[in-house]
């Protein structure tokens, strides 16, 4: 655990001196929605447009995350360090997974108020959106430290890991925006089948965070 | 020894395949009644839902294949999951095409996102057509090969998931599908019953062909150069 | 394509030879008790060693033995595997064939038993640019499973002994080359290895540094290395044994 904890450590830590992802992030997500704006030709959104922009945003704004995420260890050593310590190598699957969901809550804290901002009339609905944000926020990290590990040891990597990723968080997408269309709708938040929503996203945030806890080590040989 | 066994196998299967299917085409033809609401275009139910099950299966079976290698190291189960999910993704191109023929004969439009198991396929295609490019991203042939597999094995996982998401994201009223395989009529039912042991036999057989093939090119390109080794 | 070849003894030292002569324990220089179990097992025995890149082979037939407490230097032109020979005995790349013994742990098999055994230093320092000195090394004993309070003692240790203790909480990017390679080799000694495999350690460093380094690079009687070289005399007399590559 203690690896875990390191990395984790070593992660933010850096993050916090150079803040080379977070604000790049926050600033295109804010962008984009000034493009939704234009693109749309809105001034105020509910229902499923307003979760549709807000989900198609903050996922965008996560490919910038995931595609950064293992740049230090592939230009600095890193992966050397780790695969010469008598450390489990999952351990560093779950240090990469945590810190981006960290990163990704960081953003929300940032874009969702700013999107309310700009398009809600009402912030009812935020709240148990974000619970729904923070289940697909773990379930985009297993995933994204998973393929963007993938992606790191290849050539064509940029363009490589958000071609693997986006399909494989289409029921994602699909739970987040479902719920917030019912959320986020016009006449005040809906519950209708949140819990169906909150149901899919474990089931998906238990089944991949899983299958990168057992191929992982996998990546790391050689 | 091996391959003169391998090649006996290849055309006993290929026989069975095209005997199989004749007979499933010629029942689903001759002998299913024609459906009741949309006539005859609904005949491609025969060929798409096959077609469907056995690209689902096979993606399935990669995945199998794809831990087998990670565990035992074997290159040739890495040679498995690649060619079933080279030949699946074949089959996925023919199920949306097949789909999009259909939509087009029963509503008069080419694609129907109301249509659960069409937009679940697309899904499913545009992952495993990213195969191609992560492993020519890949020089050295052990890691392509390890992460094919934690590629095939994540996609596998995925693919159910993914039915069940898009499921679930339909409007609960009038979702617009084709008609699925059950509550058929009897005879319906067992003319596509042979479809679908036909489809499973062509997929098979497919296999076997291109597995045969790559060992076949694999042998020549050593002898090759084992002779310019000695040359 | 390498292959072995003969290798030299330099004069004057009890040397262990390159193929499987006599196995009889030698004596180092201050045989103290802690070498005792360690004296009968070589610390690193090779027959056949090879590694292939696809096609293309990088290391073909090479055979070596290694007792504890003994220097082994690696000589050879570029691209004559000796990185890759020094990765392969760190555990970092799998053998295409042949056998490999590492401290008792046969690869590829037992690669598991010999992490955090290994002190390496490669070409590239195996260090995060955005953290202090300092941090990479809490880091790199973290990670070696070291209780974090001997840890910060024997960094501090470490540092005061390459003379980067000044520098100890500047980032590693405003560091010189000179100045990561010792940062690096604190890192490499830092969990007590006994084995050290060392790509160039003196790279960057003037005679003061080297000065400096080198008695943390040194062989103890339960310590053993490898050190890869293009100064052929500083290598051959800083070896007990040499191994050409090429």
């Amino acid at each position: 655990m203690r690896g875990f904890a390191a990395l984790l450590r070593k992660d933010l830590r850096v993050e916090l001196r150079t803040l080379r992802s977070l604000p790049a992030m926050a600033l295109f997500a804010v962008t984009t929605f000034v493009i939704f704006r234009f693109g749309l030709d809105r001034t105020s959104l509910d229902g499923e447009l307003a979760s549709g922009v807000l989900i198609a945003t903050l996922l965008f704004a996560a490919l910038l995350a995931v595609n950064r995420l293992f740049v230090a260890e592939r230009e600095e050593g890193g992966f050397d360090l780790i695969r010469l310590a008598p450390i489990d190598r999952t351990q560093l699957f779950a240090a990469k997974a945590s810190a981006l969901v960290i990163y990704l809550l960081a953003l929300e804290l940032v874009a969702v108020p700013i999107f309310a901002l700009f398009f809600l009339d009402s912030a009812e609905g935020l709240l148990p959106l974000a619970l729904i944000l923070l289940l697909a926020n773990v379930g985009l990290a297993a995933t994204g430290t998973l393929i963007s590990t993938i992606a790191t040891m290849s050539s064509a990597r940029d363009l490589l890991a958000p071609l693997i990723l986006l399909p494989l968080l289409v029921p994602l997408v699909i739970a987040a925006a479902g719920a917030g269309e019912h959320l986020l709708a016009s006449g005040g938040p809906d519950y209708g089948r949140f819990g169906t929503w909150l149901a899919l996203l474990g089931l998906y945030d238990s089944i991949f965070l899983l299958v990168g806890y057992a191929t992982f080590d996998f990546l790391l040989e050689d | 020894m091996a391959r003169a066994l391998s090649l006996i196998t290849l055309r006993r299967l290929a026989i069975a395949t095209v005997a199989v299917l004749a007979a499933g085409y010629a029942l689903a033809f001759f002998y299913a009644p024609e459906d009741a609401d949309q006539g005859f275009i609904q005949k491609i139910f025969y060929l798409h839902v096959p077609l469907a099950t056995v690209a689902l299966l096979g993606f399935m079976v990669a995945a199998v294949h794809a831990i087998r290698h990670l565990q035992t190291g074997d290159p040739i189960h890495d040679a498995r999951a690649y060619v079933s999910i080279h030949i699946s993704v074949i089959f996925g191109l023919a199920v949306l095409l097949t789909g999009a023929i259909w939509a087009k004969g029963s509503w008069g439009i080419w694609w129907e996102w109301n249509e659960p198991t069409l937009v679940s396929f697309l899904i499913v295609f545009l992952l495993y057509a990213t195969y191609y490019p992560l492993r020519y991203a890949v020089e050295d042939r052990d890691r392509q090969a390890r992460y094919a597999s934690v590629f095939a094995i994540t996609a596998g996982a995925f693919v159910p998931l993914n039915f069940l998401a898009v499921r679930l994201a339909e409007p609960l009223i009038h979702p617009r599908t084709f008609s699925s395989a059950g509550g058929l009529p009897g005879s319906m039912l067992f003319a596509f019953l042979v479809c679908l042991a036909g489809m499973a036999l062509l997929w098979v057989t497919l296999i076997w062909f291109e597995l045969d093939a790559k060992r076949a090119s694999g042998d020549l390109g050593r002898i090759r150069r084992a002779l310019e080794a000695t040359a | 394509m390498t292959s072995s070849t003969a290798a030299t003894n330099t004069p004057g030292s009890t040397a262990a030879t390159k193929t499987a002569a006599a196995s009889t324990a030698v004596e180092g220089p201050s045989g103290g008790p802690a070498g005792v179990e360690a004296e009968n097992e070589p610390a690193i025995e090779l027959a056949g060693l090879r590694r292939d890149f696809g096609e293309r082979p990088a290391l073909v037939d090479v055979s070596i033995r290694l007792e504890t407490g003994r220097s082994l230097a690696v000589l050879g032109p570029n691209g004559s595997g000796k990185t890759t020979l020094l990765r392969i005995l760190a555990g970092l790349l799998r053998p295409s064939g042949g056998e490999v013994s590492v401290l008792g742990c046969s690869l590829p098999k037992e690669i598991h038993g010999l992490r955090g055994r290994v002190g390496y230093l490669g070409h590239q320092p195996l260090l995060y640019r955005d953290l202090t000195p300092r941090e990479n090394l809490a880091l790199a004993a973290a990670l070696h499973g070291l209780e974090p309070d001997a840890a910060d003692g024997r960094i501090q240790e470490l540092l005061d002994a390459v003379g980067m203790a000044r520098r100890a909480d500047d980032r590693v990017a405003e560091l010189s080359a000179g100045m990561r390679q010792r940062i690096d080799i604190c890192r490499a000694v830092l969990h007590a290895p006994p084995l050290l495999l060392l790509d160039e350690p003196d790279a960057h460093l003037d005679a003061e540094a080297r000065r400096r380094i080198e008695p943390l690079i040194a062989t103890l009687p339960d310590r053993s290395r490898i050190v890869v070289s293009h100064d052929r005399e500083a290598a051959a007399a800083g070896a007990d044994s040499v191994l050409e590559l090429g």
